[in-house]
């Protein structure tokens, strides 16, 4: 045999050749200017933080850098700014959002990648992609005019019958119902649907097959095939997607700012009107805003920045991470 | 949807089984090959497909769920189309799953049940899309003619007809066509340097750009009006440009990043064997090859660009009539011209609003049927060429 045991050992590592090669003068150019647009985003995010701290820093100086995250109040006339409110408005929002997403993106997931014939499954996987390249004022507008009369009823169900549950009660029999957090965190939820689908397929296709066909030889059903050997093996990735999903719905702006009833203080009550989130409240009061409002909402913004972005990285992470174990 | 133990597989294992023990042990085997049905007769087992009990069943749920729905809308006077959706499903579960506990098992009437969810989850994907595509037609489709496409809002009144989209068109392809020459090269050259070159910066990089992946849209609006607004030189298309293109970098280079990933190594190592060097069988074999994946990436950077409103509405700042040149001044685009003019409360307005966004899922529709296109295209000619 001409093979000798290292290469016998490299064949069955299957260890990617080593490309051994010369690097000209033409090379160096071209990587240093290839690093150089890969440094741009370096720049970029940098720059964001840098620059919304920056101009942050008079809001921050007149209303406090303390009150302005423990207060809930929006008074540029005499520079009084904070956003404990709209920060709780928007976990609230993308709490709701994600409760309605996760069951539907999975149950698709789910669908696509184990249960649908492969005609549907073409036109599935293109509705999704669609679903996600579909612009978010087109969400909004649709989600004001055409959702709001069917889930104001779903509401009120619920509210009626569910009312022992703290979540679906109201701060009085007869209030509004029209424009609450509930139907905004609705409209968000199908936004984030396609995110969490995707990443969550792609995890779950990783997926070693021949656990999945041992588990139905041995007379398991499909569901039971799906619990016992899908689910646990994608759950740190679907956690991951979800997180990711979360991140999308916090920085959510413009569905919210269409059909939100705008208040700077939280309201608890999640299927009544009035609520606001961060990214709203920037969308919503810039277009009159003036020096020192624009800095308040610049350090706003830099909340915000600050918080998806936390999300992002630990969702990446913990994808990332399933991705190299599998 | 069935448990493997089925009754008819179980029928013929227990036929060969009993040929096998008929058989005298002491006998020597025949020696001929033992006589095998036609393979015409042999039916081939389908675990997943329905037996007509099954579809029995099936149809008795459906039958329950609508017929109970429909009785229960009639008697407590309810009109929603929703409510009558919700409690067929519901009702339908129910049935589904008790029919199939009485007449298999609880772990088969799981399964079904569970089946029928995940279904559900993909029928509502589907009908929303269709239900949001339908109701933007239905609204937008009668403001839509020559004259509102042509036209812009600097001579019409709140309450008058008439006025058009036609700046808002303009100021959107101004600002895409800067937002795509200032992003696309980046966004291909970082790809290049993550798969290709692989330089000391790719972890960080790469986190970077996944960072970058999920900044709020509105984020970058306020970056750009910080940065460039801020410091004298006022909104302008250009400064949207700006905010769009640092929203299509991670998008392109990500996908663009995949499509690399697809590209056959033997091809680089063909290039670098006939002493080309890297940024040779870079720029002439690799880039190439990927052409239409680089092409698909970039449109739906572009698509995801199209409708963002937010950052616009903080660079460019919108304007009712036309504006020409992207360095100077404010300027619309279609979202943001459906943003400004849904907040308006009479009727004209929105209805216009409505005509705005139909042409702007018409513009997100063709970007998509268009990558589409070309990435499947692209596929083909890869596929073939190895």
């Amino acid at each position: 045999m001409a093979l000798t045991s290292p290469d016998l050992q490299a064949l069955e590592e299957q260890v990617p050749r080593d490309i051994a090669r010369t690097v000209t003068r033409g090379d160096r150019i071209f990587r240093t200017l290839c690093a150089s647009a890969a440094a741009v985003s370096l720049f970029i995010i940098g720059g964001t933080a840098l620059f919304l701290a920056i101009k942050a820093v008079p809001a921050l100086q007149k209303a406090g850098l303390l009150s302005f995250f423990t207060t809930s109040v929006w008074n540029p006339t005499v520079g009084d700014f904070g956003v404990l409110g709209l920060l709780i408005g928007t976990i609230i929002i993308a709490t709701v959002s994600l409760i309605v997403a996760v069951p539907l993106a999975i149950g698709l997931a789910l669908f696509i990648n184990e249960y649908s014939p492969a005609r549907i499954r073409r036109v599935l996987t293109s509705s999704v992609d669609l679903l996600a390249a579909m612009p978010s004022i087109i969400f909004g507008m649709w989600g004001f005019f055409a959702l709001q009369a069917p889930l104001v009823g779903v509401a009120s169900w619920l509210n009626l019958h569910l009312s022992a549950i703290p979540f679906f009660r109201l701060s009085e029999p007869d209030a509004p119902l029209l424009r609450s957090s509930f139907i905004v965190g609705t409209v968000v939820a199908l936004m984030i649907v396609p995110i969490i689908t995707s990443v969550s397929r792609d995890v779950m296709a990783q997926c070693p097959r021949s656990q999945c066909e041992a588990a139905l030889a041995l007379g398991g059903s499909r569901w039971g095939m799906i619990k016992e050997v899908l689910l646990p093996f994608g759950k740190a990735g679907i956690t991951g997607a979800v997180l990711l999903g979360f991140g999308r719905a916090l920085g959510e702006t413009i569905a919210v700012a269409l059909i939100i009833a705008f208040t700077i203080e939280a309201n608890p009550y999640v299927l009544e009107q009035g609520g606001g989130s961060i990214a709203s409240l920037i969308a919503i009061k810039f277009p009159e805003a003036q020096d020192l409002e624009i800095s308040a909402l610049i350090a706003a913004g830099l909340a915000l920045f600050s918080m998806t972005l936390l999300v992002n990285l630990g969702a990446r992470a913990i994808v990332r991470r399933t991705q190299i174990a599998a | 949807m069935r448990l493997f133990a089925e009754p008819r597989l179980q029928l013929e294992v227990d036929v060969d089984m009993s040929l096998l023990d008929e058989r005298p042990l002491d006998e020597t085997p025949v020696p001929e090959a033992p006589e095998q049905e036609p393979i015409e007769e042999q039916v081939p087992f389908r675990p997943r497909a329905l037996v007509r009990s099954e579809r029995v069943e099936l149809l008795l749920a459906v039958a329950s769920g609508v017929t109970g729905s429909a009785v229960m809308c009639l008697l407590f006077d309810w009109t929603q189309p929703l409510t009558f959706a919700i409690w067929a499903l519901l009702l339908f579960l129910g049935s589904t799953y008790l029919l199939a506990r009485d007449s298999q098992s609880p772990i088969v009437a799981t399964d079904r049940l569970i089946t029928t969810l995940v279904w559900t989850s993909g029928g509502i994907a589907v009908s929303v899309l269709l239900w949001m595509l339908g109701y933007v037609v239905v609204k937008g489709i009668a403001g839509l003619n020559f004259e509102y496409l042509t036209s812009d809002l600097s001579k019409v009144g709140p309450l008058d007809d008439g006025g058009g989209v036609f700046h808002a068109i303009v100021g959107t392809l101004e600002q895409m066509l800067i937002a795509s020459v200032l992003s696309i090269p980046i966004a291909i050259l970082t790809a290049v340097y993550l798969h290709e070159i692989r330089g000391r910066l790719a972890g960080i990089v790469r986190f970077v750009i996944d960072a970058m992946s999920g900044l709020p849209s509105i984020v970058a609006g306020l970056f750009i009006y910080t940065v460039w607004v801020l410091q004298g030189r006022g909104p302008s298309g250009l400064a949207a440009g700006l905010a769009l293109a640092i929203l299509m970098i991670p998008t392109v280079t990500r996908t663009a990043e995949e499509m690399l990933k697809t590209i056959d190594d033997g091809l680089r190592e063909s290039a670098l064997a006939l002493g080309a060097p890297q940024w040779r069988s870079v720029m002439q074999v690799v880039l190439p090859t990927a052409r239409s994946g680089l092409i698909t990436a970039s449109i739906l950077g572009v698509a995801r660009a199209v409708g963002e409103t937010a950052p616009v509405l903080l660079t460019a700042f919108g304007s009712s009539s036309i504006n020409w040149s992207p360095f100077n001044g404010p300027q619309a685009d279609l979202p943001l011209y459906i943003y400004q003019l849904l907040r308006q409360p009479n009727p004209a307005q929105i209805a216009r609003a409505w005509s705005g966004a139909l042409v702007l899922v018409l513009l997100v529709l063709i970007l998509f049927v268009l990558a589409r296109v070309i990435g499947e295209r692209g596929a083909r000619v890869r596929g073939g060429s190895r």
